[in-house]
């Protein structure tokens, strides 16, 4: 059997201890986090750096508390945020295990110290920031416009309640990631696999009643590798911060694909 | 691939020499150099590019990423789908609004061309909610009414409460459909400018490699969004601070109407994360803690739905005379529990997410603690209806400025004036979005090269880079920020007087100086974010001096400007635009007035002449 190890200069090394409470400072007052750091100037191994935030000058959220490390503790952690309010996608990372939002998530969810990391299996630029360039040329091959042959009306396309009803649990995907970088597939097949995220916007557009062009979307999917290395782990949909199942987007996708061979 | 956007003519490295550093920097040419990506961003590229201008986008975050993913209730537009509608009634809202500080002419505009922007989103994919017989929904909004204010009017088109999100998503799709190059986390630092006047381009700094870029192009739009960052509650996300704004006034050109700042009424207590308008539009309701509906008081008519500023100073007032909720009696209660919750589901469940992770609560079961929360910039960069940006010159209070645009919550053409409407930011951004592209397309003879660049160009910027980057004083910019953020909460908010805006005055001026002594720890130029931070910070200072200058200068209120020293509007005084300048070496700012456009576009209307503005 074929043995991998990460290469020598992938091992994440223990890192610096930053602001240790003080002996007999009240334990419950201080949260640990271990953060995963790398600096692509120093040409170092990446470490696991270890931070007391202090909750009592603290908002709730793991977002609050890496804010609150920049700006009191080490300017130089370096992450991704925005809106701050679960509907930008920027702060998607890995928190105490799981692939999620750090600015939805409550610090109390996780017990003990928490672990911070960026999501796995994607090109590590800094800190907690992954390259997610193939991710949006993945989202791109998918063409995700609207594409009709009939004569635009004057006024809407007139789309029915249901109709408009199937496009929920679809439109809502704030392009985080966190789905398909929790994939064991996606982490494979990256390049090739267009991975949970993008099949369910693939989804959207074919779901949608004012598009035309379902066969020709299905055909771009119809391959072994862009949707069919799914092979329904379902991890997507555990870690979608928004509620989502991708995992049914796609299976809704294979059985379109069934149905139409019959 | 869009991302991976090639020059068109890309000459040689060049280098800037800076404090003994060689900064090597890599050149572009375009028609058209978009900054920022969010709905108006968007809109202007997709239409540039249409036009088969060779257009580049520069944005600091992937453009799903933009804060116009936040909005929530809807994108106003009179189409007439629950009842009748006409976008006269949209304009005399939009005029009463803005308190009589919009532009007539730009604000008619606007709403004549609101149904076929939306028509347009509706074509391009917008996942709008439906009515019935399948056309858009559209839901009751804040100072939206039929026949000239007699009735509520069903005028704010939604897709749930999630429709910033929709079109963003949605837009994105355009713009890759028509192949627009993007230039993503670029962060522009500034402006290159001409002896002319004229503005030739723009620098820009690539954080995920730390090259140094810089863009000539005919027109630069600026689509850079609002400062809300300035103060220290507001539903703005981390990235509104307003760079385009501060661009401008290092580049020595006005900002518009800065001191008109609105606060949403419903931000959540303590995260300031919003609950929409729409919440109230779907029947929702506000109560004190001696469980008084008090908007009844204070708009008998529209009641929670009076404009967004009147609704404020409602809550503002009721909080001050201690009917306020919980411990310290400062927060009211939004209700929606007495809603059906299939209603619920359908129209609000973003917000009802929002309730459950910030505030704990179900909206089903218990109200939402909400307070006043700064929310939106109506002043910016004064610009006509085309989008050209404004400097007055030779007696002209409306001459242009070559090459340069402005766009959404950036730009003030203005139609918002004093005081936005809900849900006319979204339809602010896709019609003068659109309006931009189309005068970029009238003015650019296609194919035409691209002049050179004036030697030196963009050193300045590189020079600005190279300070904050070694900047190695005591204070460290959080520091500064959190006191330029307390500073502006605490003295130019909700209610203002002379005494307090006096002290914001000095004491903004105090933080600006203090900006010397800033440390910047981190050296690198990949993905430096406490340097990024940094010139943020700096973007910010400027625009939250020339608030505060233009807030004490403006002795009436008018709109969200409230003055308790002078309750009255002064339309014979104050009926005008106030410019302001800052001098990024000396930190004074300096202000003028420009007059407020009397007119309508076409007789089609009439002007709509001042009167009392009640709800």
């Amino acid at each position: 059997m074929v043995q991998f190890t990460l290469p020598k200069n992938s091992k994440v090394k223990k890192g610096k201890a930053w602001n240790p409470p003080a002996q007999g400072a009240p334990a419950a007052r201080y949260r640990e986090y271990r953060v995963y750091r790398f600096d692509p100037d120093a040409g170092d191994n990446p470490r696991l750096d270890t931070y007391w935030v202090d909750m009592e000058d603290c908002g709730p959220m793991v977002l609050d508390a890496l804010i609150w490390i920049k700006n009191n503790v080490d300017p130089t952690l370096t992450f991704r945020r925005s809106c701050r309010e679960g509907v930008c996608g920027s702060c998607s990372m890995n928190i105490a295990g799981t692939n999620t939002l750090a600015c939805t998530m409550h610090a109390d969810d996780a017990r003990g110290a928490i672990a911070v990391y960026p999501l796995p299996h994607l090109p590590v630029i800094k800190d907690l920031v992954p390259d997610m360039t193939g991710f949006y040329a993945q989202l791109r091959a998918i063409e995700p416009w609207l594409k009709t042959d009939s004569p635009t009306p004057q006024k809407e396309w007139r789309q029915s309640k249901e109709d408009r009803d199937k496009l929920d649990g679809l439109y809502e995907c704030i392009l985080c990631a966190c789905c398909s970088t929790a994939c064991p597939s996606y982490w494979w097949n990256g390049d090739r696999y267009l991975g949970p995220a993008i099949l369910l916007q693939a989804d959207r557009w074919i779901e949608d009643s004012r598009d035309e062009r379902t066969g020709e979307r299905l055909d771009e999917l119809d391959d072994p590798f862009r949707l069919y290395r799914c092979h329904t782990i379902l991890n997507c949909t555990k870690a979608c911060p928004k509620g989502l199942n991708p995992a049914a987007a796609i299976a809704s996708l294979k059985r379109k694909l069934v149905e139409r061979g019959e | 691939m869009a991302q991976d956007a090639t020059p068109h003519d890309a000459p040689p490295h060049n280098a800037v020499q800076v404090n003994g550093r060689a900064y090597p920097i890599i050149d572009h040419a375009y028609d058209v150099v978009v900054v920022g990506a969010g709905g108006a961003g968007l809109r202007a590229v997709v239409g540039c590019s249409e036009a088969g201008l060779r257009t580049a986008c520069i944005t600091k975050v992937f453009p799903t990423r933009s804060h116009t993913v936040a909005a929530q209730g809807g994108i106003a537009a009179a189409l007439g789908n629950m009842g009748p509608d006409d976008w006269r009634w949209h304009m005399y809202d939009t005029v009463k609004g803005s308190d009589w500080l919009g532009d007539q002419d730009a604000i008619e505009y606007l709403c004549r061309n609101a149904p076929e922007a939306v028509y347009e989103l509706e074509h391009w994919g917008v996942p709008f909610s439906r009515t019935d017989d399948g056309k858009i929904l559209q839901r009751a909004f804040g100072g939206m009414t039929t026949d000239f204010g007699k009735g509520q009017a069903k005028r704010t088109c939604a897709a749930a409460d999630r429709t910033g999100h929709a079109m963003l998503h949605t837009m994105y799709g355009q713009a890759l459909r028509h192949s627009a190059e993007f230039f993503i986390e670029y962060f522009a630092i500034d402006l290159i400018m001409d002896d002319e006047g004229r503005c030739r381009g723009v620098v820009a700094l690539s954080m995920q490699d730390g090259t140094l870029h810089r863009f000539r192009a005919h027109q630069v739009i600026l689509a850079t969004g609002g400062y809300g960052r300035a103060y220290f509650s507001c539903t703005s996300a981390h990235i509104c601070t307003g760079d385009g704004n501060a661009m401008v006034l290092r580049a020595g050109l006005p900002l518009q109407d800065m001191e008109f700042v609105q606060f949403h009424p419903t931000g959540v207590y303590g995260a300031g994360v919003l609950i929409t308008e729409g919440a109230r539009g779907e029947g929702g309701f506000l109560r004190n803690a001696e469980g008084d509906k008090f908007m009844e008081r204070y708009a008998p008519s529209a009641k929670d739905l009076a404009s967004r500023d009147v609704v404020s100073r409602a809550i503002t007032l009721e909080i001050r005379e201690g009917r306020g909720h919980g411990p310290d009696k400062d927060y009211v209660h939004l209700h929606l529990e007495h809603l059906d919750s299939a209603l619920i589901e359908e129209r609000l469940p973003g917000i009802t997410e929002s309730a459950r992770i910030f505030a704990g609560v179900d909206v089903k079961e218990a109200p939402i603690p909400v307070i006043p929360t700064c929310h939106y910039n109506m002043g910016g960069i004064p610009t006509n209806m085309h989008g050209e940006a404004i400097s007055p010159r030779d007696g002209d209070p409306d001459a242009i400025v070559a090459g340069l645009m402005a766009l959404g919550e950036a730009a003030c053409v203005s139609v918002h004036g004093a005081n936005r409407l809900g849900s006319n930011s979204l339809i602010d951004l896709v019609v003068f979005g659109r309006a931009a592209a189309h005068r970029c397309a009238e003015l650019i003879a296609k194919g035409g090269t691209i002049p050179d660049l004036p030697k030196g160009a963009g050193e300045a910027a590189v020079a600005r880079l190279d300070r904050f980057r070694h900047a190695d004083g005591p204070t460290p910019t959080a520091e500064l920020r959190l006191r330029m953020q307390k500073l502006m909460q605490r003295d130019c908010a909700v209610f203002r007087t002379k005494k307090v805006l006096k002290e914001g005055v000095k004491a903004i001026r105090a933080v600006w100086d203090d900006a010397a002594d800033l440390r910047v720890t981190d050296r690198s130029l990949i993905w430096n974010s406490d340097l990024i931070e940094t010139l943020e910070f700096d973007n910010l200072i400027s625009q939250a001096a020339v608030t505060v200058e233009g807030a004490l200068a403006r002795e009436e209120s008018r709109g969200a400007h409230a003055r308790e020293d002078f309750p009255k509007r002064d339309d014979a005084k104050w009926m005008r635009h106030t410019l302001s300048w800052a001098d990024y070496g000396t930190h004074e700012v300096r202000l003028d007035y420009r007059p407020v456009h009397k007119f309508t576009l076409s007789n089609e209307v009439s002007y709509i002449e001042p009167k009392e503005r009640v709800y």
